[in-house]
């Protein structure tokens, strides 16, 4: 599954880091803490937080994590956008809580 | 020059988590008999209780730095001083401003009153003030530069409420005054670990919640005399102001070796 595939499916809001639209996913990760996220997120995960620190893309992109989403109407501060921008690493967003996006994308990455 | 022990990690009876006996009074009695030279008054999210510390210190040839431990969004502690109390006032203002409405429960998380020199309640903050402001790390450290103010991460190698645990690091372009350290930190391991900490000025303090932990880490600075702007340089290792020695429960480490 591409990160496309789950803007369409999820009905995710894309705010910036459009060229890695296409990167690959094969799973998920839910966590708030960068430290937690740094030590134990895996490569072509999406991630799900509610951080909007710029420093969310700089351990996205060490972690080479194919998006982060941005749960219950968070948007990513302008440093993060500009950041997000420059390493093509989608910040997307949804309205939902973390609960019921991270069941939903669970669902969908088990059925496919 | 002459050499300063500084603690300034000091809470009072205004933070819902510090001890009621942490009363003005005891602060300075318990500063000086600790043999500090200048403390700083850091309760989370609120500045209301410096004054009258800073006047009662005043009277006893102690110095004490005026601030607040802020929480930011993000959940991470920083600890703000300020040079003078129009600057503290317009800071308040500014906490006042960006505190979440989340009405405190004494019962649960402790009494949040401030004090005058005998101990009299001046004041109880309605709002609980252990709760994240609504502004970023970014937002708040411009705010406090554009008062000239003191910007430090506060126990930065804890688990918690740090900026390692919340952030990750220290992005690059956040201008801080100096970064502290907890009692707990191993430094060399810490130091290998989080290599960006070799460039930032550290400090150790006590986080005080309680009397008895007055003064059982603090740091010692060169200064040429015990003043906030002194303070600022020697975190800045200006004209020959700089930090001496981090003195962690006991436990003396030059700052030479911590620079390394």
């Amino acid at each position: 599954m591409k990160v496309c595939d789950l803007v369409d499916k999820l009905d995710l809001k894309v705010f910036c880091g459009q060229q890695g639209i296409n990167r690959l996913v094969d799973g998920a990760y839910v966590s708030d803490l960068l430290s937690d996220v740094m030590g134990n997120v895996d490569e072509n995960n999406v991630w799900i937080t509610l951080q909007t620190h710029k420093n969310i893309v700089a351990i996205a992109s060490l972690k080479e994590v194919a998006a982060i989403i941005l749960v219950k109407g968070h948007e990513p501060e302008q440093a993060a956008l500009e950041q997000s921008n420059t390493e093509g690493i989608p910040i997307l967003g949804t309205k939902l809580e973390t609960f019921e996006i991270a069941g939903r994308l669970y669902a969908l990455l088990n059925e496919s | 020059m002459k050499n300063y022990r500084v603690d300034l990690h000091i809470h009072t009876v205004l933070s819902p988590c510090a001890s009621l006996h942490m009363s003005p009074d005891v602060i300075i009695q318990r500063a000086l008999e600790q043999k500090l030279d200048i403390i700083g008054i850091a309760d989370h999210n609120s500045t209301k209780q410096c004054e009258v510390i800073s006047e009662m210190g005043k009277e006893v040839g102690l110095t004490v730095l005026c601030g607040a431990e802020i929480n930011t969004k993000e959940e991470v502690h920083c600890l703000t001083f300020f040079g003078n109390m129009d600057k503290l006032k317009e800071f308040q203002r500014y906490l006042d401003v960006h505190l979440p409405v989340v009405k405190n429960k004494p019962d649960l998380f402790g009494d949040q009153v401030w004090v005058d020199k005998e101990n009299n309640i001046l004041g109880e903050e309605q709002r609980l003030l252990i709760v994240g402001l609504d502004v970023s790390i970014d937002e708040v450290s411009e705010k406090v530069a554009e008062l000239e103010g003191l910007f430090i991460p506060a126990h930065v190698d804890k688990p918690s409420n740090s900026i390692i645990s919340q952030l990750g690091f220290l992005p690059d372009y956040l201008t801080v005054s100096g970064v502290e350290l907890s009692a707990n930190v191993n430094i060399g391991e810490f130091e290998s670990k989080h290599p960006w900490i070799k460039d930032s000025t550290k400090l150790v303090n006590s986080d005080a919640h309680m009397p008895e932990q007055i003064g059982s880490s603090y740091t010692v600075m060169q200064l040429q005399e015990p003043t906030f702007d002194e303070v600022k340089m020697a975190l800045k290792n200006e004209t020959g102001r700089h930090v001496i020695r981090l003195s962690i429960k006991g436990e003396s480490f030059d700052s030479w070796i911590i620079k390394s």
